[in-house]
């Protein structure tokens, strides 16, 4: 107990941090990844293929590289960003391309006949897919969502190899400054994670039973 | 294309307008690409010379490329193989009809699907240590990403197993087979062919996340490209840093599509199969995230 209430401030801000990076960056790739899923819908064939072409390319690229390119990269384009920004921007475009996979897959699990319906009363694409199609896309794809977001949380933790002290930077300094104590470093880290990932799971479930459609 | 009910066929009007948008979307893409072109072109990044560096053997900077890749797809190779292998074993072991073999293997499972896969590689490089165990980045590596992957392939075979029709495995009862017969002769077979295809995405997954060796000092490919970047700075500054990370990420890219493309051919070829049918997709929660969390039903 003495060891959690003397590193509760270095704890609790890795905490903070770990929770502030997912929280952004999940932002970030929801609102990208939706447009991606859009875009690749569309009946515009460059949009299409630029879609595509992000989706492959970063579903087949680590993470770390991804993280690279942010934070060593960028500086080569006249274009830099802090440590913790550069972390968002890596996880939230890496994981863009999985949300939109998700969406997608949301998309195509919408009974055609609602598509049908709403160009017979002469929507537009445009508004088809706002008004009917995502809207109930979204519904069926809160799980995948889900499981994307618990992900995400734990792919924040790759930021620690690049100067954030989250979460499992924090298991390094700790382990290296209390080394009779390394069962206890260990439980706090995986609490912190837990402490973010039990709670999404649970609501996560609760809201996809709360938003199914009964077909 | 996927959803073609989202828009009519286009009559002449709407046909116009999709040209327009299409030679608008274009320009747009290209606007971009050239932007970044001109940005790094006024930085002197696409000089012939700094790229010729990529393929001239006289640099060492293809060997050592390719002496990261034999590191990177060594790690790799090793570990798909005892993940698969330990997966296969812990999502049989779930399914266990005793108690005391199902819950310690749940137990295994959950704890290590709900840890990201960093926090393991740390906790044996850097924790062991503490109670007098050793181990070299490479076991480290190894065994972080056997630990994590063994896990979420288990729950990937599980789903697999569970999707097999009931038919399969009364009849097989019915024929006398043991329970051990069962599984390994008449479940496990149809598992793995119906679950080729988010198996695969888990090990590309395993592969990028061999990425992480870069942290904890393992030489594969990323490290690899750091490293020449900072033996090559001190002579020649940031010349060749951009060409080396964008040559690390071709190599991951490259590799990951043709697995993926391998797994597509043998999709198709089992799946022609005329013993297997047709049989539909099982649906996955996700797949190829780093930590696919599938939630089967029973």
């Amino acid at each position: 107990m003495q060891f959690f209430i003397d590193n509760f401030p270095l704890l609790r801000d890795a905490f903070l941090t770990t929770l502030s990076l997912s929280l952004l960056a999940g932002l970030l790739a929801l609102v990208l990844g939706t447009l991606l899923a859009a875009l690749r819908v569309s009946p515009i064939t460059p949009l299409r293929g630029l879609a595509t072409f992000y989706v492959e390319t970063f579903r087949n690229t680590p993470l770390t590289v991804v993280f690279f390119f942010l934070i060593f990269g960028l500086p080569q384009i006249d274009f830099a960003v802090g440590f913790f920004t550069g972390s968002v921007i890596a996880v939230g475009l890496y994981t863009a391309a999985f949300v939109a996979e998700a969406v997608r897959s949301g998309i195509n699990a919408v009974p055609s006949g609602q598509a049908e319906a709403s160009r017979a009363l002469g929507l537009s694409f445009g508004q088809s897919l706002r008004e009917v199609v995502l809207p109930q896309a979204f519904r069926t794809v809160v799980p995948p969502l889900g499981n994307v977001w618990i992900a995400m949380v734990k792919n924040t933790s790759i930021a620690a190899g690049f100067a954030v002290t989250e979460l499992t930077a924090s298991l390094q300094r700790l382990s290296n400054a209390n080394a009779g104590e390394l069962v206890l470093v260990l439980l706090a880290i995986v609490l912190g994670y837990m402490l973010i990932t039990v709670p999404s799971a649970f609501a996560v479930s609760r809201l996809e039973r709360r938003v199914a459609i009964l077909r | 294309m996927s959803t073609p009910v989202l828009f009519d066929l286009p009559g002449p009007k709407a046909r116009a307008r999709i040209r327009l948008s299409t030679v608008v979307g274009a320009v747009l893409i290209l606007a971009i690409v050239v932007f970044v072109l001109v940005r790094l072109g006024g930085n002197g990044q696409l000089e012939a010379q700094r790229w010729s560096v990529l393929f001239d053997p006289n640099s060492g900077v293809p060997q050592a490329l390719g002496e990261a890749l034999v590191a990177t797809l060594k790690v790799a190779a090793l570990g798909m193989v005892l993940a698969t292998a330990l997966g296969m074993l812990l999502a049989v072991g779930r399914l266990s009809d005793r108690w005391w073999v199902r819950v310690p293997v749940t137990t295994v499972i959950e704890f290590f699907r709900a840890i990201p896969l960093l926090v393991v590689i740390f906790t044996l490089y850097f924790v062991l240590p503490g109670f007098g165990v050793r181990l070299s980045a490479y076991s480290a590596l190894t065994g972080g990403l056997v630990l994590y992957n063994m896990a979420v392939l288990a729950e990937i075979f599980r789903a697999g197993i569970l999707s097999v029709d009931r038919g399969q495995r009364e009849a097989a009862f019915g024929l006398g087979l043991r329970k051990s017969q069962v599984m390994t002769l008449v479940l496990l077979p149809q598992a793995v062919r119906r679950m080729l295809p988010v198996l695969v995405a888990q090990l590309v997954v395993l592969l990028k996340d061999s990425s992480l060796g870069f942290i904890i000092g393992y030489f594969e490919l990323l490290r690899q490209a750091r490293s020449l970047v900072e033996f090559f700075t001190p002579t020649f500054g940031n010349q060749y840093t951009f060409q080396l990370y964008v040559a690390a990420a071709l190599i991951y890219i490259i590799v990951n599509v043709a697995i993926s493309q391998v797994a597509r051919y043998i999709e198709r070829r089992t799946s022609r199969n005329a013993k297997a049918g047709r049989v539909a997709p099982v649906p996955m929660p996700d797949e190829g995230m780093t930590a696919p969390v599938p939630v089967p039903r029973r």
